[in-house]
C-alpha cells in the first residue's frame, strides 16, 4: 500500500538531444530557469514554488519574475524568513503527492534548514521502507565570487554530495540550466539544484522546443588529447578560458562539464583520461573531502595504469571565503591556476 | 471564550476557566509632533542627554547617506541603510553601560555600536568587504555584524547566561528585525534566556518590512512583543522613533535583568525609510503614501521639533551641526579608505586560533590552491616566495 497520492499522468520525458544551436533564441540563465519552472508548472498542477521573496518581489534575483501573475498566490508563495519551516513543509507536501520547488535565496541559508534537507528529505523513502517518496527540488544560489563574505558564499556541493539519497545538479550555462531543471522537476527523488548568482545574467542560445537533459551525463565542451579538465558549475568557464589559451601554446584539453555531481558521470571521465593520460579537476569548493577528491579517488581506482601524471585538483584555499575582493580572488580557482596545473601534468 | 477558537456546539459550550491572560502595553512619550508627555518623561533623559543623542542622530544620518553614495559610486559594496531607525538604536544602547554591558547586533543599528565605542569607519570597512572592520577593538563590547538572519540571538542568550553564572552584574542587548522572529533560532534563544533567567534584552526593530515582505504577511500576531508572553518574559511595544520611550523601556529591562529578574523583550515600532539595501528598490513594492506617513514620524524631525520648542535648538545650531557632521563623516570615510590593502596571505591567518596545520602552511607559502601547491618542491617556489 502506498500512502502518497496517485501520480498524475504526465507525458513521458523525452531525453532526445535538442542542441543549443545558433539561430535559436538567446536568453539569460535566470530566464532559462524560469521557463523550466513555468513549463512544468503549466503541465503539473501539483507543482508550486515557495521561498523568501519569490512572489511579490519576483525573486531576490528575479528568477521567478512574472510567475506570481501567471500562477497566482496559491502556487507562488512568499514565505516568512523560516528556511527550516518551508523546507520541512515542502517535504511533507512532497510526501503526500505535491511537487514543491523550494527556493533558498542562497544555499548559504539552507544551513539553518540542515536537518530537513539532509536528515529528512533524502532518508524519507529509506526509512519508510519505500512508502514515502520525496519528489522535491531545492534550488538557489551557490558559490563565492560576489564578495558576499564567508557566511554568504557557500559552495554546498562539497558538503552535501556526501549524503546518499540526494541528486545534485550544477549547470554552467543557460541551456543546461533549463534542461536539467526540467529533469529535476520530473524526478521522483529530492534534487538539490545549484545556481550561481554570478551567472544568472549570462546569455546563451536556448531552443524554443521543449527538451530535457538527463542526469549523470557529462557534456564535452571541447576536445583534446593532451589533458582532461573536469569541472562543474561556474568554474567550467575558467576551464574553457584556460583551454583556449593553452591551445595557443599547442596544448589541447578535453573539457568535461559534469552537469550533475550526483549522479556523477565517472565513465565519461575515465574514457577521457584513458585518452589523455592526464587530468586536472577544477572545483570551486574546499579541497578536503571535496567532489574533486572523490573524482580523483575514482580515477585512481579505475584507471590508475593509464595515468602519465598524478591527478591534480584546483580548489579554493582551505579557509573560510574571504570578503575582500583581493583576498577572494586569491582564494578562488582561476584561469591562471588551471593553466599552471595543466602544464605541470605535462611536465612544462 | 472569544477569538478564533470560539465555535458553537456541545464541546465548545463546556464551562471553562481562564488559564492565562496577558496584555501588551504600548509606550510613547514624545509624539511625532515633538510633544512630550511630561509625567511619563520623568526620570528619563536630561536635556543635555537629548541634545547629545540628537546630535549623534544627525551625524549618523549623514554617515548613512554618505555610505549610500559610496556604494553608488562603486567605492563600497552592498549597504543596508539605517535611515529612520536611529532613535531605536541610540535609545536602547544609551540605557546600557558602555564597557560593561554587551551588544549583539544584526546589521541595522550602527549608532548603537558607535555609542559603545566602535569606531564608525569599522562599519564602512565591513561593507567595503574588508574583514578588518570586524576586528572589534579591545574594550568595545560587541560581536561583529551578523548576516545569517537570527543566528546571533542565541549568542546573546549564551553570553547573558555566562554573566549570570559568573554573577557579573552585566547585561546583553541583542538586536534583530521583525522578519528575524520567524526563524527558529529566535524562539530557541527566547526560551533559553527565559528558562535560564539570563540578563538579556531582546530588541526587535520592527521596521515593518523584511525586504519586500510586510509585517502582516511575515506573522499573524497583532504585535511582535506578544511573542514574549509565550516564553514567560515581560514584553513591551514602544514607539521606536521616540528616544524617551525607547530609553525608558530599555532602562527598565536592564535594571530588571541586572537585579536578577531575567530577560525582557522590547518591540520598537519604527520604519525603514530607505531601501532594504543598496541592491533593492523599495518603490516597487511599497505604497508611497505609507512612506510619506512615516517620513512624518522621522525621529530626526520630531526630536528637533522638541528641542526647538524648549529653546534648546535653532537654525544656526542645526547649520553648525550639519557642518560638523560633514567634517566628521569625511574623516570617517578617509579612515576607511586610507587603510592599506590586505596581504593575500591574510586569508590563512584567521582560520585557526592554534598553530596553522602543516598543509595550510604549505598553501600559504606557495599561495597555490591546486593540489600540487601542497608541496612547494613541485611548484618550484621557495618557501614564502609568493607571500607579498
Ligand atoms: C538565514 C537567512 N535567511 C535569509 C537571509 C536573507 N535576508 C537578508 S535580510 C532579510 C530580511 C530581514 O528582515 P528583518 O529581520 O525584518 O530585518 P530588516 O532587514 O528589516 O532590518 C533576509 C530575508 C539571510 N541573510 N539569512
Ligand atoms: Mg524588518
Amino acid at each position: 500500500m502506498t500512502t502518497t497520492m496517485p501520480d498524475v499522468a504526465l507525458p513521458p520525458v523525452d531525453f532526445s538531444y535538442v542542441p543549443a544551436r545558433e539561430g535559436d533564441r538567446v536568453i539569460q540563465f535566470r530566464e532559462a530557469l524560469r521557463e523550466a519552472m513555468s513549463e512544468e508548472m503549466r503541465r503539473d498542477q501539483r507543482m508550486f514554488l515557495i521561498g523568501e521573496e519569490v512572489a511579490e518581489y519576483n525573486g531576490a534575483y528575479k528568477v521567478s519574475q512574472g510567475m506570481l501573475d501567471e500562477f497566482g498566490p496559491k502556487r507562488i508563495i512568499d514565505s516568512p524568513i523560516s528556511e527550516n519551516g518551508f523546507a520541512g513543509l515542502g517535504i511533507a507536501a512532497a510526501m503526500y503527492g505535491l511537487r514543491p520547488i523550494i527556493e533558498f535565496m542562497s544555499w548559504s541559508f539552507s544551513l539553518v534548514a540542515a536537518d530537513q534537507i539532509l536528515n529528512n528529505a533524502p532518508k524519507m523513502l529509506y526509512m519508510s521502507g519505500g512508502q514515502w517518496g520525496c519528489p522535491i527540488v531545492f534550488r538557489g544560489n551557490d558559490g563565492a565570487g560576489g564578495q558576499l563574505g564567508s557566511t554568504h558564499s557557500w559552495c554546498v556541493e562539497g558538503l552535501f554530495s556526501n549524503v546518499p539519497g540526494v541528486k545534485i545538479a550544477i549547470p554552467s550555462n543557460p541551456y543546461d540550466a533549463k534542461g536539467l531543471l526540467k529533469t529535476a522537476l520530473r524526478d521522483p527523488d529530492p534534487v538539490f539544484f545549484l545556481e550561481s548568482e554570478r551567472m544568472l545574467g549570462d546569455k546563451a542560445h536556448v531552443p524554443a522546443e521543449e527538451y530535457y537533459i538527463p542526469f549523470g551525463l557529462a557534456h564535452r565542451h571541447r576536445e583534446g588529447s593532451d589533458c582532461t579538465l573536469v569541472s562543474f558549475g561556474r568554474p567550467v568557464h575558467f576551464c574553457l578560458d584556460a583551454a583556449t589559451e593553452l591551445a595557443g601554446e599547442g596544448i589541447e584539453c578535453d573539457v568535461l562539464d559534469m552537469r550533475t555531481i550526483r549522479p556523477l558521470d565517472i565513465d565519461s571521465i575515465i574514457a577521457s583520461v584513458q585518452k589523455t593520460g592526464r587530468v586536472v579537476v577544477v572545483d570551486q569548493s574546499w579541497p578536503f573531502a571535496s567532489v574533486a577528491s572523490e573524482v580523483m579517488a575514482q580515477i585512481c581506482e579505475r584507471c590508475f595504469d593509464w595515468l602519465d601524471h598524478q591527478p591534480v585538483r584546483v580548489n579554493t584555499a582551505d579557509v573560510p571565503t574571504p570578503y575582500s575582493k583581493v583576498l577572494e580572488a586569491a582564494y578562488l580557482p582561476n584561469k591562471g591556476r588551471i593553466i599552471e596545473a595543466v602544464k605541470k601534468t605535462l611536465g612544462r | 471564550m472569544t477569538g478564533r477558537g470560539a465555535h458553537s456546539g456541545i464541546y465548545w459550550d463546556m464551562p471553562r476557566k481562564t488559564a492565562y491572560e496577558a496584555k501588551i502595553e504600548y509606550l510613547q512619550i514624545l509624539d511625532e509632533h515633538g510633544n512630550l508627555d511630561k509625567t511619563l518623561a520623568k526620570d528619563t533623559l536630561t536635556d543635555e542627554e537629548v541634545l547629545s543623542l540628537f546630535e549623534s542622530m544627525v551625524i549618523y544620518r549623514h554617515l548613512d547617506e554618505v555610505a549610500f553614495k559610496l556604494q553608488r559610486s562603486g567605492r563600497m559594496g552592498t549597504y543596508p541603510q539605517n535611515k529612520g531607525q536611529e532613535a531605536a538604536a541610540l535609545g536602547t544602547a544609551f540605557a546600557a553601560k558602555k564597557g560593561v554591558d554587551f551588544l549583539v547586533p544584526c546589521y541595522r543599528e550602527n549608532a548603537a555600536l558607535f555609542l559603545h565605542g566602535l569606531p564608525p569607519h569599522y562599519i564602512l570597512l565591513h561593507w567595503m568587504g574588508d574583514e578588518r572592520g570586524n576586528q572589534i577593538p579591545q574594550g568595545v563590547n560587541c560581536t561583529p555584524l551578523s548576516i545569517p538572519i537570527g543566528t546571533q540571538m542565541l549568542h546573546a542568550a549564551g553570553i547573558a547566561w555566562a554573566y549570570k553564572i559568573r554573577k557579573e552584574p552585566r547585561c546583553v542587548l541583542t538586536y534583530f528585525g521583525d522578519g528575524a522572529t520567524s526563524e527558529g533560532d529566535f524562539h530557541e534563544a527566547m526560551n533559553f534566556a527565559s528558562t535560564q533567567q539570563a540578563p538579556c534584552v531582546f530588541i526587535c526593530q520592527n521596521n515593518q518590512w523584511a525586504i519586500s515582505v510586510p509585517r502582516e504577511i511575515q506573522m499573524n500576531s497583532e504585535t511582535v512583543a506578544q511573542k514574549a508572553i509565550a516564553y514567560g518574559m515581560p514584553g513591551i511595544q514602544v514607539d521606536g522613533n521616540d528616544l524617551f520611550a525607547v530609553y525608558k523601556a530599555s532602562r527598565e529591562a536592564l535594571d530588571r535583568a541586572r537585579a536578577g529578574g531575567g530577560p525582557s523583550f522590547i518591540e520598537g515600532v519604527t520604519y525603514r525609510l530607505a531601501d532594504h539595501t543598496t541592491a533593492d528598490d523599495a518603490k516597487r513594492y511599497r505604497d508611497p503614501k505609507e512612506v510619506e506617513a512615516w517620513i512624518g514620524k522621522d525621529p530626526v524631525i520630531r526630536h528637533r521639533k522638541y528641542l526647538e520648542s524648549k529653546g534648546l535648538w535653532n537654525a544656526e545650531k542645526q547649520a553648525a551641526t550639519d557642518e560638523r557632521a560633514k567634517k566628521i563623516v569625511s574623516e570617517i570615510v578617509k579612515a576607511a579608505e586610507g587603510i592599506e590593502k590586505p596581504l593575500v596571505t591574510d586569508i590563512f591567518n584567521y582560520t585557526f586560533a592554534g598553530e596553522l596545520p602543516a598543509e595550510l602552511k604549505r598553501q600559504r607559502d606557495t599561495m597555490q590552491t591546486h593540489s600540487l601547491g601542497q608541496d612547494p618542491s613541485q611548484v618550484g617556489l621557495q618557501q614564502g616566495a609568493a607571500m607579498h
